[in-house]
């Protein structure tokens, strides 16, 4: 078996368990919901700054953006201002596509090659990607906002009435939340993908696998206790007000899936800064898609610029000078 | 050349599906065809590079340095430090895939490790390794690293560096499908960079390198033969065209310093974009007056420096501020290349600047400021002959291409790294009739590499460079079968050196051109005789029958 999302997928199953078993057979409530949580925020606030701060120290010699439209050159020819921007306002048009709506991964393409008698590559758009990206995302972010109404009283108007979209299609009770299910099916999809598709399969690592089954991991607990093990939500909020507050008080009458869930959730985040999911602050300083391409307009400075030796033209006259004197070429001295 | 794979049997080889199992269970098998032979050591020490000596990449003992390991370890820290793309390229890639056959090596190879995302990973499972936290803890545990994806730097690793970054040609298709802009273009830079440490360079980068510092240029041609070869094609202009062309060289106090890429001056079918410079520089010194003067001195407009450091590139573009400062010339304009634009784009004005020596770009023949140049003061010839043309400023006639279908290939970095897209199409619209796009996903900023590019264009690795312009060629002969295209046009001194055998390989019914050979088909210069030929000499449209008779006579 694959040892690259085997191994993942039991430590995973591992982390539910010591949780579960953690709290229902030793009564370590303090730990999984006190301890870990409290300690995983630090980890993640710590870590996020922690590398985005070191990346933020490395020098950017070089305006290098990759430019994926006409430049801005002459007046009567059409710049494309969003993919080749040359001021700080395109470039922030491209960012927030970039960020907002994967811009680039919307241009996926998919590779073809047809060995028969016309050999033909062919490069068809291939939006699936793109399509679950962006279905994973949001409806991970949809979801985050909603677990806003544990951490605030009064809830913010805001947050309900997201509440109310996301749980628009009612079907049983409690009403079915939309961005559970989208999130759970975008997640199979990056895991199919990965198992897959020979080449994602190819290069994959335990790492990558490792975030996809902690989500599950914690969709599906999240889940349960919504829908079947119907968890007391009253005292669930009552919990976490007394963490945000800082008067950590465990409640009464909330079981083992609760500490799961939280306990992934603990992992998740402290996970976050150490690990590839690190993207969600990159993609913010990636130098070829936040800087203007202007560089022959606007001189970028090289804070680390330093002399180099170069050959002069006095030292290349010299070697040539009696070549260049009788092929007529000038020169600076005649001698 | 005997020993080539045919096109059929090269087509066979390819399948998209990596096999099963981990990457890292297959060592480098460096095999001829795919290489490129190993740096010779006088070329070395011409720049004073390390580690200059003899060596084969085919023999087991690379002739490290004993503390290799270490010199590369501190290599990579120092990059992280200096180069915030590198650190954040090896930080945040998810391995979504999405760049995986966005490659031309790798849809010509199907070698997985030629899709951009693995070719990164073979640096990043090192720099996971040794220079993050949990790179440190997994060591510790015996099994976890590799499962992890991290692996030491051993004597294999390197090797596959070197075997893989140099079947990159840095063209940067791969960073427009990231969805962080990830440039695996960068991350070639930075470990050919690295490798140079080592001196572990490439014979077909480090001799024009060696060649371009020490002579001017990268074909190491002597100020006076450069001058010979200019006035051999002045002779064959007046021959079709019965005008002196006779060009100005090293001249202080002319107008404007022109620097294009050696190529154009001793390669075929370069020497005709070059004629078509000379041309155009003829009609605008009689027409409007304007001193143009080339330069033996920086008679190199490339620079595969860039393709061994970026101290390396700094070195050899340093010629150009610093001629035309010597001359006194108001801006500079450069000919047609890719890499040279990247370079003198993305780079120049902050490696050498600032140019505070030279003027604000502005064409004196039609006042247009060059508003995108104003600091680097340096012109493309396109966005100069373009604005021209736009300007009415160019008496053409178009009919004499007329015998010409033509398609366009965009070169990676003018398009990739610069954008310009829109001016060399005024261009080939204004002095042809007859111009067909290739398909949507090959072109602009979706092009597709020659296979050749960033110093691979060598003899020996013949085989890397038919397979990695697969893709190129398959679109091409997509418009040659479907539009009956005659000609491959380009703006790319290495195009035009590796396209007439990459079309011989693939689509042996198309010829390779420049823009400016077209224009110099077209323009009509003062006081010229009625031409018959074109500038390969062939006869031009509705002359076929008095060239006959010139013949006979
Ligand atoms: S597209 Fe970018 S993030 Fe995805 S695998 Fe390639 S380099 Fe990594
Ligand atoms: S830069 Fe070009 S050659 Fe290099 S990995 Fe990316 S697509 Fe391939």
């Amino acid at each position: 078996m694959n040892q690259k999302y085997m191994l993942p997928l039991i430590g995973v199953f591992l982390l539910f368990l010591l949780a579960y078993a953690g709290v229902e057979g030793a009564n370590m409530q303090w730990a999984f919901g006190i301890i870990f949580p409290y300690l995983a925020v630090i980890l993640f606030i710590g870590g996020f700054i922690y590398r985005v701060y070191g990346w933020a120290s490395s020098a950017v010699p070089f305006r290098i953006p990759t430019t994926c439209g006409q430049q801005k050159s002459l007046p009567w020819i059409k710049q494309n201002c969003i993919d080749n921007p040359d001021t700080a306002s395109g470039v922030f048009v491209r960012m927030v596509l970039e960020i907002f709506l994967f811009r680039s991964l919307f241009r996926n393409t998919k590779a073809g090659f047809a060995r028969d008698e016309t050999n033909r590559l062919s490069f068809s758009w291939e939006i699936f990607l793109w399509v679950g990206a962006l279905a994973f995302h949001y409806s991970f972010l949809v979801v985050l906002l909603r677990h806003l109404r544990f951490f605030l009283t009064p809830v913010p108007a805001c947050v309900r009435f997201l509440e109310y979209l996301d749980g628009i299609i009612q079907i049983g009770l409690p009403g079915i939340f939309l961005s559970g299910i989208v999130l759970i099916a975008a997640v199979l999809f990056l895991l199919a993908r990965r198992i897959f598709d020979g080449k994602v399969s190819y290069i994959s690592l335990a790492s990558d696998y490792f975030p996809l089954f902690l989500i599950i991991g914690i969709a599906a607990t999240g889940i349960s206790m919504r829908y079947f093990t119907k968890v007391d939500i009253v005292s669930v909020k009552e919990f976490i007000m007394s963490l945000v507050t800082f008067h950590p008080s465990i409640p009464e009458g909330v079981g083992g899936l609760f500490y799961a869930h939280l306990f992934m959730v603990s992992v998740l985040f402290a996970y976050l800064p150490i690990s590839k999911l690190m993207h969600i602050g990159g993609i913010f300083l990636s130098p070829t898609r936040n800087m203007a391409n202007n560089t022959r307009a606007k001189r970028h400075i090289n804070p680390w610029n330093y002399n180099v030796k170069t050959h002069t033209y006095e030292e290349y006259e010299n070697h040539f000078r009696d070549k260049m004197i009788e092929a007529g070429l000038p020169v600076d001295k005649k001698e | 050349m005997a020993d080539e794979l045919k096109p059929d049997e090269l087509l066979d080889k390819i399948d998209h599906t990596p096999a099963r199992g981990s990457w890292m269970d297959t060592s480098v098998q460096i095999r001829p065809g795919m290489y490129c032979y190993a740096a010779k050591a006088e070329s070395v020490e011409t720049l004073g590079l390390p580690n200059a000596r003899a060596w084969n990449p085919l023999e087991d003992d690379w002739k490290l340095p004993e503390n290799w390991q270490e010199i590369l370890h501190n290599g990579l820290k120092e990059r992280l430090e200096k180069f915030r793309t590198f650190k954040i390229f090896m930080d945040i890639c998810v391995r979504c895939g999405a760049c995986a056959d966005k490659c031309h090596f790798f849809l010509g190879t199907g070698d997985p490790k030629n899709m951009p995302v693995l070719r990164a990973e073979l640096l990043r499972s090192v720099y996971r390794n040794d220079f993050t936290h949990a790179g440190k803890i997994l060591q510790s545990i015996s099994g976890a690293s590799k499962i992890a994806g991290n692996r030491p730097l051993t004597l294999d690793v390197l090797k596959e560096w070197w075997y893989y970054f140099f079947q990159c040609t840095e063209c940067r298709r791969c960073s427009v499908f990231c969805p962080y802009g990830i440039d695996t273009a960068e991350i070639t830079i930075i470990g050919r960079e690295l490798l140079n440490l080592l001196g572990l360079n490439i014979d077909w980068i480090a001799t024009p390198v060696s060649n371009c510092y020490q002579t001017g240029n990268h074909l190491g041609i002597q100020p006076h033969a450069f001058k010979d070869m200019l006035d051999f094609f002045t002779e064959d202009i007046e021959e079709i065209t019965g005008v002196n062309v006779e060009p100005q060289f090293n001249k202080k106090g002319a107008d404007i310093l022109f620097i294009t890429p050696s190529g154009d001056v001793f390669a075929d079918p370069g020497t005709y974009t070059c004629q078509g410079y000379l041309i155009l520089f003829k009609y605008l010194k009689d027409k409007y007056d304007l001193d143009v003067t080339w330069s033996t001195y920086a008679s190199e407009g490339g620079n595969f420096g860039f393709f061994t450091s970026h101290e390396t590139m700094k070195r050899l573009n340093a010629k150009m501020f610093a001629e035309a400062k010597r001359l006194g010339v108001k801006w500079i304009l450069g000919g047609e290349c890719g890499h040279m634009w990247r370079v003198i784009h993305q780079y120049m004005d902050t490696m050498n600047g600032p140019a505070d020596f030279l003027e604000e770009p502005v064409n004196p023949i039609t006042g247009t400021k060059f508003e995108n140049a104003k600091s680097t003061k340096m012109v493309h010839i396109c966005e100069f002959t373009a604005d021209l043309i736009k300007h009415g400023k160019l008496e053409l006639d178009k009919s004499r291409n007329s015998n010409i279908s033509l398609t366009y290939h965009d070169s990676c970095n003018t398009a990739r790294g610069m954008g310009l897209l829109e001016e060399p199409r005024y261009i080939m619209n204004n002095v042809c009739d007859n111009f067909f796009e290739m398909p949507e996903n090959t072109i602009k900023e979706q092009t597709f590499c020659c296979g050749s590019g960033a110093g691979l264009n060598a003899g020996e690795n013949i085989e890397l460079r038919m397979a990695g312009g697969l893709p190129r060629a398959n679109a091409v002969k997509y418009v040659h079968e479907k539009f009956g295209v005659t000609h491959l046009c380009c703006i790319c001194a290495i195009d035009r050196a590796v396209f007439p055998t990459l079309m011989e390989y693939w689509v042996p019914e198309v010829d390779v051109i420049g823009i400016h050979e077209l224009v110099g088909n077209a323009l009509i210069l003062p006081g010229e005789q009625k031409r018959t030929t074109d500038l390969r000499m062939e006869p031009l449209p509705g002359m076929e029958e008095e060239e006959m008779e010139d013949e006979d006579e």
